[in-house]
């Protein structure tokens, strides 16, 4: 009676564990096969299983997908993924773009036209990720440009590390600097257990 | 075809491609009043220091650096920026609408105005050059 039990519950746990593995519930209204890809964190280890068969942390945030967008936008700075602030706080972005947090950004008209549809398409309050729909809760910014670094969400994932290893890091320099510490940062993936804060180490608490 | 005639047709044909870009814009720039163009006045300019709102006086080699064939550094968010330098990377300044861009955006930033023909093709010379 007791080892049918145990094979029975082991049974079931197996089929859940296959099920995590395998379902596509939690990875929103997208089709598997589009979404599947970015699933799965690059291989930053170095050993261990081919990424593709254990289950790694899902992309947080929907990574890039728009080359124009990639090159423009990231040729000064960290590609911010669109999923990091709301269609308003983009749309005031791509309305100010030559005072651009201090620099000149603008944009010949039909470019700055795709990039802003890409933008607002691709915003935080219409994602499917949660954590990427958090990132539209609340204002991103009084009456200055919107910052990521100052949503509410953002605060709080980050209020506990110290300055000095942040402004205070040669490294880092700025909050604003995702990929500095967050190294699978591209990928849409900031899980807190990948971060690795230069000159400092892992984060993990 | 022998490996080495094939690699010298192919180097010729960039060198004749990044010369026919080169003659666009420059040809451009001529036309649009500039006169002969000067590299040593691309240098001096390049390490110029101007005023800025903020104080801090603004250089094209604060972010790129005093010498284009290093890399540089964005200088607020710190991302590192390719040399400029022609020698280094041979696909620099051969895009037109790149490099309008970049003048564009770089000249309204550093000097607070848009560069003149003239002085773009004194950089455009400066760069190549090294």
């Amino acid at each position: 009676m007791k080892k049918t039990v145990i094979l029975i519950v082991t049974g079931i746990l197996a089929i859940a564990f296959i099920g995590t593995v395998l379902s596509a519930s939690e990875r929103g209204e997208r089709e598997d096969e589009e979404y599947s890809e970015n699933t799965y964190a690059p291989d930053i280890f170095g050993y261990g299983p081919p990424r593709s068969v254990w289950p790694g942390p899902r992309a947080d945030v929907r990574p890039v997908a728009d080359a124009t967008y990639a090159n423009e936008c990231g040729a000064c700075h960290f590609a911010y993924q669109p999923g990091l602030l709301s269609a308003q706080a983009w749309s005031r972005i791509m309305d100010t773009l030559s005072v651009h947090y201090g620099d000149d950004a603008s944009l010949e008209a039909p470019q700055a036209e795709a990039i802003r549809r890409y933008l607002l398409d691709n915003a935080a309050d219409r994602a499917s990720e949660s954590r990427s729909r958090a990132f539209a809760a609340g204002p991103a910014a009084g009456n200055a440009l919107p910052r990521i670094t100052a949503t509410n969400y953002f605060r709080r994932e980050h209020y506990e590390i110290p300055a000095r290893f942040v402004e205070g890091n040669k490294e880092v320099r700025s909050f604003s600097n995702c990929q500095a510490c967050h190294r699978t940062a591209e990928t849409g993936v900031y899980n807190e257990h990948l971060v690795m804060i230069p000159g400092v180490g892992r984060w993990d608490d | 075809m022998k490996p080495k005639i094939v690699y010298g047709m192919a180097g010729c044909l960039f060198a004749g491609l990044a010369q026919g870009a080169a003659g666009d814009l420059l040809s451009g720039y001529r036309s649009a009043g500039a006169g002969v163009f000067s590299p040593e006045a691309g240098a001096a300019a390049w390490v110029q220091e101007y005023p800025s709102a903020g104080g801090a006086g603004r250089s094209c080699a604060g972010c790129h650096g005093s010498d284009p064939r290093q890399p540089g550094r964005h200088i607020e968010t710190g991302k590192p920026i390719e040399p400029m330098a022609r020698s280094v990377n041979p696909d620099r300044l051969t895009d037109p609408a790149k490099v309008e861009k970049w003048f564009r955006r770089n000249c309204r930033w550093t000097l607070g105005r848009e560069c003149t023909p003239q002085e773009k093709g004194d950089f455009y010379q400066f760069l190549i050059s090294q």
